[in-house]
Order: C-alpha cells, then structure tokens, then sequence
C-alpha cells in the first residue's frame, strides 16, 4: 500500500492538481501542519519510510530516489546535460525497483539494530522548532502574517537541515519563492553536503 | 475561546488565567486525565506540583512544561502550542513503531496509519513548493 503525504501548509487545493494528475488508487492525503515531517524527522521532501506487516519501520526516512544533480543545472533554461538527466532517472529508478522488490519479497529492509542507527536527528531544539512550525503556520492562516514569520523564522534557525521549514516558510510567503534566489544561496551554502543523501542499500 | 494545537490536532477551550482549563477540556485537548492523584494517561499518572490544578481546572500550559515538552503562545494569548518533546519523540522513534497519524484526504475523508495493519506500507512525501 502506498500512503502519499502531500507538505502543503496553503492546504489541499494546492496539492489537487497533481493529485488529481497522478489519478492514484492510493492514498493521498494533505498534511497542511507537517505533522509527519515532525513524527517521523524528515527534513525534505521526497522522503519514505518503509513500514512493515506489524508496523514497523524497516527502513528510516530516506530520499525517494532524488538526486543532487540538479544542483549542477544551467540556471537559466533551467536545464540539465543529457547525462544529469539520465543519472537522475536511473537513481529513481533503481529506487522504484527496490521498493518493489521489498513488497514483493521483503529484500531491504533492515533488522531493528541497522534501522535505528539511521534514524534521524532528534534534539531539544529540533523539538521546539517543530512547535514554533507549528504555530506558525497556525497565525499564517489567520492571517497574522507578521507574528507568524517570526515563528517561522525561529523554526528555521533552531533546525537549519530542515529544507521542509525553510522552503515551505518561502511558499508561504509567495509561490514560487521555495525555489527562487534564497533557495539557491543555501544549496550553495552546502559545499560539499548532499541536498539529498542517497539511500543506502549496502547489505547489513 | 482558545485554541490548542498538538499532535493529535487542534480543539477549542475555554481557558482562563493563561491555559487553564476544565478537565474535561483538558483531557479533549491532550488526551490527560486530572485525577486525585495527578494527570494521567494510559497506565501512567504524574503527579501534580502545588497549585497547577485548583477546583476541578489544571494550568495545562505548566503541567506540559512539566512534562518536558515545549509550549508556545500567540502574543494574543489565544492560540497555545503543546509540543512533543526532544525525550518523547526519541523514545517513539527508538522503538521503530512507525508513529501513527490520522490525515484527510482531498475530499476532507480521515484515513489513519495503523488501520493498514496487516499490509506493507511504503509512506511517501512530497510537495508542491
């Protein structure tokens, strides 16, 4: 079973279109607080977990076949090289093929030992960032715009790896804006860090 | 009215004095239960410091405080944010049950996690920022 979370503080009108797109016989459900980000410690979107029959998680939060290579895009045609763009597709797709293989016979996942080393951050204040997202986003849709970016804000700072809190603050503020100048200057501010880990799937 | 904003979602109560609220709010809002030996929930009661609960009413704000989770509020007073704490998240995470939620769907339709019990379930985010 595939449960497709859609981050959209702005709410579900915002996520129709690609919902409706996608035509999915899963389930798609709109989580305007990101309260799954919060459960389960994700920073980014695509992010997965893999759940077990007994409702366990057998792989952590983990990019969904996402790639950094569009951090080497030509930034104004927005395109990548021809090879980008076929390393891009072949990691999405050798993520596909490994989801599938677990659902067909449970290849990948881990045993509980190797599942919690990869568990995600957790400290005090990525705790209170996720109250002051929370709250956040809460004034913003009351329309108390500038209370509500000052919790933002704070989120931001106490959980700088959270691209979830920035870029979901920027939409907010404007569509568009999570990927605009601002975006880019922290992609840079990265160095040599992956925007998008790549999944491991070395055998344990 | 006030408005409380947890993991379990948002309520509406009727506080005074801060956040303190009837038990009955209490309990709807976050799931505790004022008992003459503390709050409680599920098999666990704390017990109360002087003064947080008088006359049937607990100071919710500094019972969570209590509890080591953070607490937030609107500089209005009317909206309070009941967070989960650093230990409390770690603990659920540690022990690799997938934590639960319940979540709608584009037509406002409730789904939650847990009642996929039974079936491989490959949770996946995105969005369209």
């Amino acid at each position: 079973m595939i449960v497709a979370i859609a981050e959209e503080s702005r709410g579900a009108e915002h996520a129709r279109q690609w919902i409706e797109a996608a035509k999915a016989e899963y389930w798609c459900l709109i989580d305007t607080d990101h309260r799954v980000a919060d459960l389960y410690g994700m920073v980014n979107v695509p992010q997965s977990v893999w759940i077990d029959e007994t409702g366990r998680m057998v792989r952590p939060p983990e990019t969904t076949g996402s790639t950094d290579h569009f951090r080497r895009m030509d930034l104004k045609t927005r395109t990548m090289t021809p090879e980008d763009q076929a390393a891009r597709n072949a990691a999405r797709v050798a993520y596909l093929d490994a989801v599938k293989a677990w659902a067909r016979t449970g290849a990948h996942a881990l045993p509980a030992d190797a599942a919690r080393k990869r568990l995600p951050a957790n400290t005090p204040e990525i705790a209170r960032a996720h109250a002051h997202f929370r709250l956040g986003v809460w004034l913003r849709a009351q329309g108390r715009v500038a209370e509500a970016d000052k919790h933002l804000g704070e989120a931001s700072r106490l959980h700088p790896d959270s691209w979830n809190m920035w870029r979901q603050a920027a939409d907010l503020v404007e569509v568009g804006k999570a990927s605009g100048p601002g975006f880019w200057q922290r992609v840079h501010a990265l160095g040599d860090k992956p925007y998008y880990p790549p999944p491991d799937f070395t055998a344990v | 009215m006030t408005t409380i904003l947890t993991d379990r979602g948002d309520a509406r109560v009727d506080a005074s004095d801060g956040l303190r609220v009837s038990a009955a709010d209490a309990e709807r809002a976050v799931g505790w239960t004022l008992k003459p030996e503390g709050m409680c929930h599920d098999e666990i009661c704390v017990p109360l410091p002087e003064g947080m609960a008088q006359g049937g009413r607990v100071d919710l704000a500094a019972f969570w405080r209590h509890l080591g989770n953070p607490v937030l509020s609107s500089e209005a007073g009317d909206a309070w944010m009941l967070g989960t704490g650093v230990d409390a998240r770690r603990a659920a995470l540690e022990g690799l049950e997938a934590p639960d939620f319940t979540l709608p769907d584009l037509a406002g339709k409730p789904h939650t996690l847990s009642s996929l019990r039974g079936r491989k379930v490959f949770l996946a985010t995105w969005a369209s920022w």
